[in-house]
């Protein structure tokens, strides 16, 4: 299933990398991209989206505090 | 968009910084400039330092951020106040250069997109009223004015008229439409009144579509995206590291000043952040997606666009993509005693009640409306061809046996393709027409420009050898394959596939592309958002009909990839020379920032070259602007 989210004021490259790696190691979470030039988060998820949206947002916000997160 | 408090934060820095040089260089109190000078680092520099740690509390140490603050700090403590300050107020320029390109970059691909019209003029309860395009529902009629853009995908009614496709297809000749045509919108109206029927919502039109894949594409990442964000991981925490080295080292082994060698491995700390790399390589193919876009070719991903550059092979299917795909007559063959429009007409009137395809070329061909009171009764002759009788007389159109079976002895062999011979009972045996599937005009400039380029060309088709052969005489490919079953397609592209070394590459059209299309390294469809399976399957969608698009596409492709090179290959170089001139004492802080935040404009101000792709126009092809001056052919 693909979930995708618009994940603004990623401003360093670096952090977003760090973002992608973290959610791409968490379970139910087949692959993730976050493309830095459309501040857009892809995912591939086979588990819960509730419970799954809810940690990548905790990752995001604990890696960049000022991110701003929408659902797509 | 500027960001005021960063514009303001960066004006009062330098003012500081001016003021603090005026007096460094004066000769004036020591702890006035100390003090100048180090609240303009704290007003240009708090912000970084508090990134710093809250990068470092969400577990990413080494940043550029990082850098920066163990630079400005230890800049400050050896006394180096304007080095200091001027570090830091150069990386604040260069990042807020950065947002800008950045997001300069992203509005003007947005804008591409972004050619829908406010309002549309439907017609309700026989009433027309303004409303927006969002609000009009599928199957409600629209009134579409010379001048309006069209508001909504819909086909045409009533009206005739010419419409500017630009925006969507990048062709810069207008479209002649007419009822039953269908209709994008964003295209933009000409000439006549146009009243057509609604057939998507609004969030489901055409340009809905193009800018979504627009968008998906920064997020199938190119491998060389990959690599260099893979690269920085290692590549920064390795920089401090050196830097430490730099500084520990001599201090502690050959007795060296701690001033000098903390200056140096500082100055090494600046050279090395790696903003330049990884800004640029996302940005460029971010804007060579947006610059093909202009062309109407949609690249679905980074990764396709790197892939294209490695391009080896081009298979075209024929039908539709290198031919036009409908029948044209390509020559009309009268006997003496006759002219070249004589025997049209005839043949136009004599296929009057058909509606075959060779029958409607050669009413095509003869173009003027037949009066119904010249045609009588026609009769079919099923394998040999149609009696109609024409002004009062009985013309036998057909093959060559229907000929033979008059006592006609014909010959055709002097024309190509399907020939359609005519006769009449008092006239005897009048001559024949040609008619043949026609190639595009682009599909010749397309194939001669792939061989400049050193592109194998190969053609598949499931037509027979003969027509097969004619057209790829035409066209010019390399290699041709006719009397193809669908499956027979696919397996000779196999063949190719292992057989080459590069990429290969298929273009087509048509819903029986889709197997080839997927199993290419890219797949190419023609011809627009139409058919949705050949779009699915595709890795790149050409808006128009034009093969030139190929190889704009390729060479749009190896340009970026060519730029994006040039920015790794340039930054790193640049970098470690002045690293090894840093370490030696031949580098001060202000060449670092030059390595650093003028290496990161270079780069960004070429990766943005990506956007301009008018270089790889043909000359001569649909999408050039000067098309209508340049090709004369109808």
């Amino acid at each position: 299933m693909k979930m995708v989210m618009k994940v603004e004021g990623v401003c360093c490259p670096n952090c977003a990398d760090k973002i992608e790696r973290k959610i791409s190691s968490l379970n139910g979470v087949d692959s993730a991209t976050l493309a830095y030039m459309t501040q857009k988060l892809t995912l591939e998820i086979s588990g819960d989206p509730e419970s799954i949206s809810n940690d990548v947002e905790k990752i995001i916000l604990k890696t960049v505090s000022k991110a701003k997160i929408t659902k797509v | 968009m500027i960001d005021k408090k960063e514009a303001a934060e960066i004006i009062i820095g330098a003012v500081l910084l001016a003021a603090g040089l005026v007096i460094h260089f004066t000769g004036g109190d020591a702890l006035t400039e100390a003090i100048l000078l180090g609240a303009g680092c704290i007003i240009c520099g708090y912000e970084v330092v508090m990134e710093c740690v809250s990068n470092i509390r969400g577990g990413t140490i080494f940043d550029e951020n990082l850098l920066m603050t163990i630079a400005v700090v230890g800049a400050f403590l050896i006394g180096e106040y304007p080095e200091a300050l001027a570090v830091l107020l150069f990386y604040r320029v260069g990042e807020m250069f950065e947002h800008y390109a950045v997001d300069r970059s992203r509005r003007s691909i947005a804008a591409l997109t972004d050619i829908m019209p406010d309002t549309a003029n439907v017609i309700r309860d026989g009433k027309t009223i303004s409303v927006s395009p969002s609000e009009v529902e599928v199957g409600e009629k629209v009134l579409i004015k010379p001048g309006d853009k069209v508001p909504i995908d819909c086909k045409v009614l009533e009206g005739a008229s010419s419409v500017d496709t630009k925006a969507l297809t990048g062709e810069s000749m207008p479209r002649d439409i007419d009822a039953g045509d269908e209709l994008f919108g964003g295209f933009i109206n000409l000439t006549g009144p146009i009243t057509a029927e609604t057939l998507r919502p609004y969030g489901e039109s055409a340009v809905s579509r193009i800018m979504k894949m627009i968008e998906d594409s920064a997020s199938r990442k190119a491998s060389s995206e990959r690599f260099i964000t893979v690269f920085a991981r290692y590549y920064t925490p390795a920089v401090c590291l050196i830097s430490f080295l730099v500084f520990l080292l001599p201090v502690l082994l050959l007795g060296g000043a701690v001033q000098t060698w903390l200056y140096r491995a500082l100055t090494i700390l600046v050279v090395s952040c790696p903003c330049a790399l990884v800004i640029s390589v996302p940005m460029s193919f971010f804007c060579g997606i947006g610059g093909a876009s202009k062309l109407g070719i949609l690249v679905k991903g980074g990764n396709f666009l790197e892939m294209l550059a490695k391009t080896e092979t081009v298979v075209f299917d024929k039908t539709g993509t290198l031919t036009k795909g409908t029948f044209s007559v390509s020559k009309i063959h009268p006997s003496e005693n006759m002219t070249e429009d004589q025997l049209i007409e005839m043949a136009a009137e004599a296929e009057f009640y058909s509606s075959h395809p060779i029958s409607l070329s050669i009413k095509d061909m003869y173009g003027k409306a037949i009066d119904p009171a010249v045609v009588g009764a026609s009769q079919n002759v099923p394998g040999r061809g149609v009696i109609t009788e024409v002004k009062g007389s009985a013309v036998h159109i057909g093959n060559l046996k229907m000929m033979s079976a008059m006592g006609h002895n014909a010959t055709d062999a002097c024309c190509k393709g399907t020939k359609i011979h005519i006769a009449t009972e008092n006239g005897g045996y009048l001559g024949h027409i040609a008619v043949s599937d026609v190639a595009k005009a682009d599909s010749v400039l397309a194939v001669k420009a792939l061989k400049e380029d050193g592109i194998k060309t190969v053609m598949l088709t499931g037509d027979n050898g003969e027509v097969a052969e004619a057209i790829a005489k035409e066209v010019g490919v390399d290699e041709e394959h006719s009397d193809l079953l669908p499956q027979d397609k696919l397996s000779v592209l196999e063949n190719i596939i292992k057989e080459g070394k590069g990429a290969t590459v298929f273009v087509g059209d048509g819903i029986n592309d889709a197997p080839s299309l997927a199993r290419a390294d890219v797949g190419i469809a023609m011809g627009g958002i139409g058919s949705d399976a050949a779009v699915e399957a595709a890795d790149v969608v050409i808006m128009n009909d034009s093969p030139a698009n190929v190889v704009s596409a390729i060479r749009i492709s190896k340009r970026t990839m060519r730029i994006v090179w040039e920015n790794i290959i340039f930054a790193l170089a640049v970098k470690f020379v002045i690293l090894c001139m840093a370490v030696f004492g031949y580098a001060d802080m202000y060449l670092a920032i030059f390595g650093d935040v003028g290496v990161t404009i270079i780069a960004i101000l070429n990766a943005a070259r990506c956007l301009s792709v008018g270089s790889t126009v043909l000359k001569g092809s649909i999408t050039d602007p000067d098309y209508p001056k340049t090709n004369i052919s109808i």
